[in-house]
């Protein structure tokens, strides 16, 4: 028995990336001509701990099927701490979406500084790859929202 | 609502090539609030900011998105457009079409949906964005150079010579740096302390100058303009004003087996030692592991010969708190540690020596006085072997990826200089590419091939084995021939790659300045903004980086200066006004967004504030917009919702990803 791969599937990706080192990076991949899915859209943010885990339940209320932030090296953060925040808040919020629906590839943390164009490139391919292999997402729903 | 006008710029055919523009400006007139859509093939060119001028003047727009390039090229110009025609410049957003999508994506269909969603989420951001005023801040006319080697003292120099006060932070006892360990400077042999030791001079007289030899920076805190920094003035042992520079302690001092970090382990030195004869400043320092009197108690004997009574062993050491307006970066490079290529066994052979090493040999103020001679028996080499790219074009982890530039005409210089003054030594290259772009260098490489009659072999050297008989056996591969080689030498010397000073990560941390994989610092844009990191105010000088060579280095250094001299100019900085702002009404005063803020920018008020009627005094948090850089961690950790970062609001964030997901 084998399940018949959906070829019309093309995933919604939002990616946050912090203005100084991961949105630097992905301009560099854009340069260097490295490819990589255009199921993948970009929001800048100025740094990962911008990102209020408020975004990310959006984006899946809203139909995303993945979403990935990018931030500077830990330790290298433009504002001094602002990614240790970000690992922090991430952590906490990954290990709880399983339990509202959200399978825990879905989600991904990684540090790509500005010069690793190429480390943005594969990063987005391997995450495309693997929400294509998780298939579409059921979207999560406010419930208060509900009749 | 918005009066917005989104421009879609062709950029030629980076972005038409592969997206419809057409299909984009049709689709954005479909967008909330969206009254004017038009495309243009260079939308920053004169003429496209023309077209926005238009716009904005005609249709009373009160909002831009430009789909165009990065906003990291052209926010700044297409901001400054829109406010010479009157409107606010951070009520325009860009559309990222061109990196994250034209240059990446091949097919038209999927680049042009791409673009278009891009766009929505730009109009949906503009539709939220608010007018914002910059703040400004004041600049500290004085500057800080980090490293006193060739790149920062010529920087310093510079820099002084425009008016402004400078300090030179230096870790190692004297300035002078890598180019003071050199004998020659190719391409013209030039000797290198005659060529550098002026400048050290100049430097240590110019009275805009002050040297911190034997310190580090301790800590930096502030941004442009306003850098507060610490230095650490190690002890020294020694009173720099009553020391004459004498040198009768280091004459006297029993303690002389320590290995001269200058001579690179080559010879040894006093514990009170200066590292080089021509040392800025000329006065010693004592090294604490190694001077007996610290160790055991007794001796003093430097303290007894010193007629000035200079030497101080209570001295402690001193934090200096200093006020900077830029900060340049010349911290320089190193040699990579070789302990990875076994194969070539100079952990195991006194004759296998690194390039810096053989400097230092044919240097007459070297360990052997200027003599070519093996280290082992001081003996003079017949047959020299010089080995090209040991750790630099490495493919493999075991050393570096790059380049390291100044190898292969460092070697010509070695092998030209050797020949000339030991012609019966032969001399031969193992290497993998020569590589001589630079004004003179080509012509510097064939002299040693045509003129010195240097063997150049083009391929690599699989292993080094040391014999019995005390010759190095060198087995090689000579690709052109395709032939074997195996040659024995009398010397080795390896081309070892160069990489960034150790510590140079800590600096970077310290200054919240970017930097890559290899440790060099990252440039603002690899080619228009080659001296500045992206962090204002930090400067970037010589090898910190990337590889260069001298003229190179002090080019650099030169364009470091004028952009910190730029930036010293100014009386006043405009702020970025996208900062953080409580909601006077929400914050509860929990204290928990001046928790995280790194900057200390938020304190607490008892204000008065009118809740729906009811009149009361609360603590509620305020930020102060001098010291607030916009990272948002605050607007994050607050959990009443009160705190909000101007620019990239809940709202617009939230908007964009609805656009994206839409």
């Amino acid at each position: 028995m084998s399940i018949e791969k959906n070829e019309e599937f093309r995933p919604k990706i939002v990616a946050f990336c912090c203005n100084w080192c991961s949105y630097a990076g992905a301009d560099l991949a854009g340069s260097s001509r490295m490819s990589y899915s255009a199921d993948v859209k970009i929001i800048r943010v100025p740094c990962s701990c911008r990102v209020n885990p408020m975004f990310i339940l959006r984006a899946f209320e809203r139909g995303a099927d993945g979403v990935i932030m990018c931030g500077c090296h830990p330790g290298d953060c433009h504002y001094t701490s602002g990614n240790f925040y970000a690992r922090r808040r991430m952590t906490l919020l990954f290990s709880m979406l399983d339990y509202i629906g959200v399978e825990n590839g879905r989600t991904r943390v990684e540090w790509v500084s500005a010069a690793e164009g190429a480390k943005f490139s594969q990063t987005m391919h391997e995450f495309v790859d693997k929400i294509t292999s998780l298939g579409k997402n059921v979207r999560l729903e406010d419930l208060r929202c509900r009749n | 609502m918005q009066r917005i006008g989104v421009f879609v710029c062709h950029c030629g055919t980076n972005i038409a090539g592969t997206v419809d523009v057409k299909k984009v400006v049709e689709m954005a007139a479909h967008e909330p609030g969206v009254v004017h859509a038009e495309d243009y093939a260079y939308m920053c060119s004169e003429a496209g900011q023309e077209k926005i001028h238009k716009a904005i003047k005609e249709k009373k727009l009160t909002g831009l998105v430009v789909c165009s390039c990065s906003p990291r090229m052209h926010e700044t110009t297409f901001r400054n457009a829109a406010e010479k025609a009157g409107l606010n410049p951070y009520m325009v957003e860009i559309a990222n079409i061109r990196e994250h999508c034209s240059w990446i994506h091949k097919d038209m269909e999927e680049a042009t949906e791409k673009a278009v969603i891009l766009m929505r989420a730009a109009v949906a951001k503009v539709n939220l964005d608010a007018p914002l005023k910059p703040g400004e801040s004041k600049v500290t006319k004085r500057a800080l150079v980090i490293g006193g080697g060739i790149a920062g003292i010529q920087t310093a120099l510079d820099i002084a010579e425009a008016g402004y006060p400078v300090d030179i932070v230096e870790k190692t006892p004297s300035i002078g740096g890598r180019m003071s360990q050199l004998d020659k400077t190719f391409p013209t042999l030039d000797c290198s302390s005659c060529i550098l030791t002026p400048k050290m001079g100049e430097v240590n007289a110019h009275p805009l100058i002050n040297i911190y030899t034997y310190s580090e920076v301790e800590s930096v805190a502030g941004f442009v303009g306003d850098f507060t920094v610490e230095i650490r003035k190690k002890a020294r042992s020694v009173d720099m004003n009553k020391c004459t520079g004498c040198g009768l302690c280091q004459e006297k001092c029993p303690s002389k087996k320590s290995l001269s970090e200058f001579n690179r382990g080559l010879s040894t030195r006093s514990a009170i030692y200066t590292p080089f004869a021509q040392a800025v400043p000329n006065v010693p320092v004592i090294d604490r592991d190694a001077c007996i009197k610290f160790k055991t108690g007794k001796c003093g004997i430097c303290s007894k010969v010193c007629q000035a009574g200079a030497i101080d062993y209570d001295q402690k050491d001193e934090i200096i708190t200093e006020k900077y307006g830029a900060i340049v970066v010349a911290t320089g490079f190193d040699m990579i540690k070789l302990d990875r290529y076994d194969e070539y066994a100079y952990s195991q052979s006194k004759d296998v020596i690194t390039s810096l090493e053989l400097e230092r040999i044919m240097n007459a103020a070297g360990p052997t006085g200027g003599h070519l001679e093996r280290l082992s028996d001081g003996k003079a080499p017949k047959e020299i072997v010089f080995i090209q790219c040991v750790g630099s074009r490495c493919a493999d982890d075991r050393g570096k990826s790059y380049c390291s530039k100044i190898c292969c005409m460092y070697t010509a210089k070695h092998a030209m200089l050797i020949r000339d003054k030991y012609p019966d030594t032969n001399v031969t290259v193992f290497y993998i590419d020569v590589r001589t772009p630079g004004k003179n260098f080509d012509e510097f490489y064939r002299r040693a091939v045509e003129d010195y009659g240097v063997n150049y072999i083009k391929g690599q050297v699989g292993k080094v084995i040391p014999q019995p008989n005390g010759k190095l056996l060198v087995q090689g591969a000579d690709l052109i021939d395709s032939k074997q080689i195996l040659k024995e030498a009398d010397m080795v010397v390896l081309a070892a790659a160069i990489e960034p000073n150790e510590g140079v990560r800590k600096i970077a941390t310290m200054l919240t300045a970017s930097i890559d994989t290899n440790n060099f610092l990252t440039e603002a844009h690899a080619k228009l903004r080659p001296v500045e990191s992206p962090t204002a105010g930090i400067f970037l000088s010589g090898v910190c980086q990337g590889p260069k060579d001298i003229p190179e280095t002090v080019s650099q250094a030169g364009a470091a200066a004028v952009k910190a001299i730029g930036l010293l100019a100014k009386d006043k900085l405009l702020t970025n006004p996208c900062t953080a702002h409580s909601d006077e009404l929400l914050c509860n005063g929990c204290s928990q967004c001046a928790n995280v803020c790194p900057y200390g920018a938020i304190t607490y008020e008892d204000k008065e504030v009118n809740d729906h009627g009811i009149r009361e005094t609360r603590r509620i948090a305020v930020v102060n917009d001098a010291l607030c850089q916009g990272c948002g961690a605050c607007t994050v950790t607050c959990p009443s919702g009160a705190m909000d970062l101007q620019g990239f609001s809940n709202r617009q964030i939230l908007a964009e990803v609805d656009a994206i997901c839409r």
